[in-house]
């Protein structure tokens, strides 16, 4: 009997073959937290009697979620990251540098192979680059900051194969929602996911972020795309499962007929084909996050927005999932070509996804956005709305005041 | 190892709620950003019942459907519903990062799958036989047996005192 992706790469670090339903004590390649995560971590790690963290080099806090502070309570949590990271001799990622997950990959924090704690529950995102990475919240952070071990359940794994090539138009965010709602929100609770097929082979690093990205969506511990056609600026050794691995669960699906997908209030899972909801006049559109923030994220809204004016009634904020996103889609033209169209840049980092300010949406109204949880009151106002779809759809919706199918921008 | 820090038996009126109330409905992001705990208190369960901060009482159980806790990695969630006075969350079963952040901070947790409690029942929790009782209707469920790490950390009251204790993980007798 063979072995899943996430049991090698667990067995690699613990020194001895595992399966699914072991626990064990591993080793980790590297550590994050977050401005919500961290303050409670950093007082926890004190109060466990942490002084050093295990490996400075291996240890970052980010400032991303509520960049720069709104008020003055978040920037006394920001000056007590600020003045840890001081003290450890490790690295704190400022205001404006992006979302952890953008960092996290683009600072090689974290490479193919590694096991990654983030206390972020997006972590799963590193599954793009063939490594197992889970979210944990901050006492488990503060315990792995310390000991640079975690205790885990070598999980089950679910295997998602997509066969076909997506349609022109059609996007990796339209694949992994359409998995979302197929997968549902438990669907994956404690497990590994692995997806496979020819629909990732001829993903982005980019697009593979975005998949990996919501399987947290579907409670994965965490969620690797197979390594076939990833491309790395730096030599890598692919970990593949093996043919006759143990799956708990295969699911299987042709994906050449897709049709751009959204989802609706109020769940991830509540999936449909964009035709169902085309007309739905929105209010608001959001472009940015560490599901859709990256830079091929902006050149396609770009590219429906390219020389047209966003509808009178909308507003589009956009915030590039990192500083060097942004400045890439300056010298693209992507970000002039957003702007001229009437759309508002805010600072990279998470903005208003997480509803602590840069755009919380007022009573009644309706948001499009690019991210990946559209829960109740997620924006920050319990009294509006959320749909989830491709920067695509986002743009489209906002170029027309309603949702439409951005194909007809595409192809 | 200290037995028991957590009370092996539990009674206590219920707060039953839905399947897959996420962490915003617990505590929204916009309270999270705070070392001061007894705020959170305040605004627990906020979007999902307003009236459960004023309802809920020291000793309370929160019972729920199923992935209770879906949604961020905000410790925040089970330290807002401790905070509140409940002494003891029970579910169907819950969303991975929320369970174990709750035995972390020495919040209780049981999984009992699928059960039909009412609102506002009497319910009576051994911990140590892993059984919840809906003392009104004398139905019985049995929970998932935690694994013996998660009973350690939570006998020694969260994982920071057991690592405080032991200074670095054991899997021992696993
Ligand atoms: S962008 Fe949104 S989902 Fe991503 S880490 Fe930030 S708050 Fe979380």
């Amino acid at each position: 009997m063979g072995y899943t992706i996430a049991e090698k790469i667990i067995a690699k670090h613990v020194g001895h073959p595992v399966r699914a339903g072991e626990l064990v004590v591993t080793s980790v390649d590297g550590v994050m937290a977050t401005d919500t995560t961290a303050p409670l971590a950093i007082k926890a790690f004190k109060e466990m009697g942490g002084q050093k963290v295990f490996d400075p080099e291996k240890f970052a806090l980010i400032i991303d979620h509520a960049a720069p502070s709104p008020n003055e309570r978040i920037a006394n949590l920001h000056k007590l990251m600020r003045d840890f990271a001081r003290e450890q001799n490790s690295r704190l990622f400022e205001i404006g540098e992006g979302i952890c997950h953008q960092v996290m990959v683009e600072e090689a924090y974290v490479k193919p192979g590694d096991i990654f704690i983030g206390a972020d529950s997006h972590t799963p995102t590193y599954g793009a680059l063939n490594a197992f990475a889970c979210g944990v919240g901050s006492t488990d952070l503060a315990a792995t900051m310390m000991t640079g071990k975690i205790w885990l359940k070598v999980p089950q794994t679910i295997r998602v194969i997509c066969n076909g090539k997506l349609q022109e138009g059609v996007t990796a965010k339209d694949l992994i929602l359409f998995l979302v709602g197929k997968i549902t929100v438990s669907g994956a609770t404690y497990k590994a996911i692995e997806f496979t097929g020819e629909a990732f082979e001829g993903l982005s690093l980019s697009s593979r972020m975005t998949i990996a990205n919501m399987s947290s969506e579907m409670g994965a511990k965490a969620g690797i795309v197979n390594p076939t056609g990833l491309e790395l600026d730096y030599p890598f050794e692919p970990i593949m499962a093996d043919a006759d691995a143990e799956y708990i669960k295969t699911y299987e699906f042709d994906v050449s007929g897709l049709e751009p997908q959204v989802s609706a209030p109020e769940s991830p899972d509540n999936v449909h084909n964009i035709s169902g909801y085309e007309g739905t006049k929105i209010d608001y559109a959001f472009i940015g996050t560490c599901c859709n923030g990256r830079l091929e994220d902006i050149d396609i809204a770009a590219k429906i927005l390219k020389g047209r004016k966003i509808h009178p009634n909308v507003r589009m904020v956009i915030a590039p999932a990192s500083k060097s996103v942004l400045l890439d889609a300056m010298k693209n033209g992507s970000m002039e070509t957003l702007i001229n169209a009437g759309a508002s840049l805010i600072t990279s980092g998470c903005g208003p996804c997480v509803g602590t300010h840069q755009g919380v949406p007022a009573d009644g109204e309706v948001v499009i956005s690019a991210a990946n949880r559209n829960f109740r009151g997620r924006m920050g106002n319990p009294n509006s709305n959320i749909y989830l779809g491709a920067p695509s759809s986002v743009a489209a919706a906002a170029l027309e005041g309603k949702i439409v199918n951005p194909k007809k921008y595409l192809v | 190892m200290s037995e028991v820090q957590m009370p092996s038996s539990l009674k206590g009126k219920a707060h039953v709620y839905g399947d897959h109330i996420d962490t915003d409905r617990i505590i929204p992001g916009k309270y999270t950003k705070t070392l001061d705990l007894s705020t959170l208190a305040n605004h627990v369960l906020e979007d999902l019942d307003p009236s459960f901060k004023d309802k809920v009482q020291q000793g309370d159980i929160l019972i729920a459907g199923t992935n209770f806790g879906c949604g961020s990695s905000r410790e925040q969630a089970p330290l807002a519903l401790k905070q509140s006075g409940v002494a003891l969350v029970i579910a169907e079963d819950f969303a991975r990062i929320f369970f174990r952040n709750a035995i972390n901070i020495g919040l209780p947790v049981l999984e009992i799958g699928k059960h039909s409690i009412p609102k506002n029942a009497e319910v009576e929790v051994d911990m140590k036989a892993g059984t919840v009782t809906d003392v009104t209707s004398g139905k019985t469920y049995a929970a998932t047996k935690l694994p013996k790490i998660m009973m350690d950390i939570l006998n020694e009251g969260g994982l920071v005192k057991y690592l405080k204790k032991h200074g670095n993980y054991s899997l021992e007798n696993e």
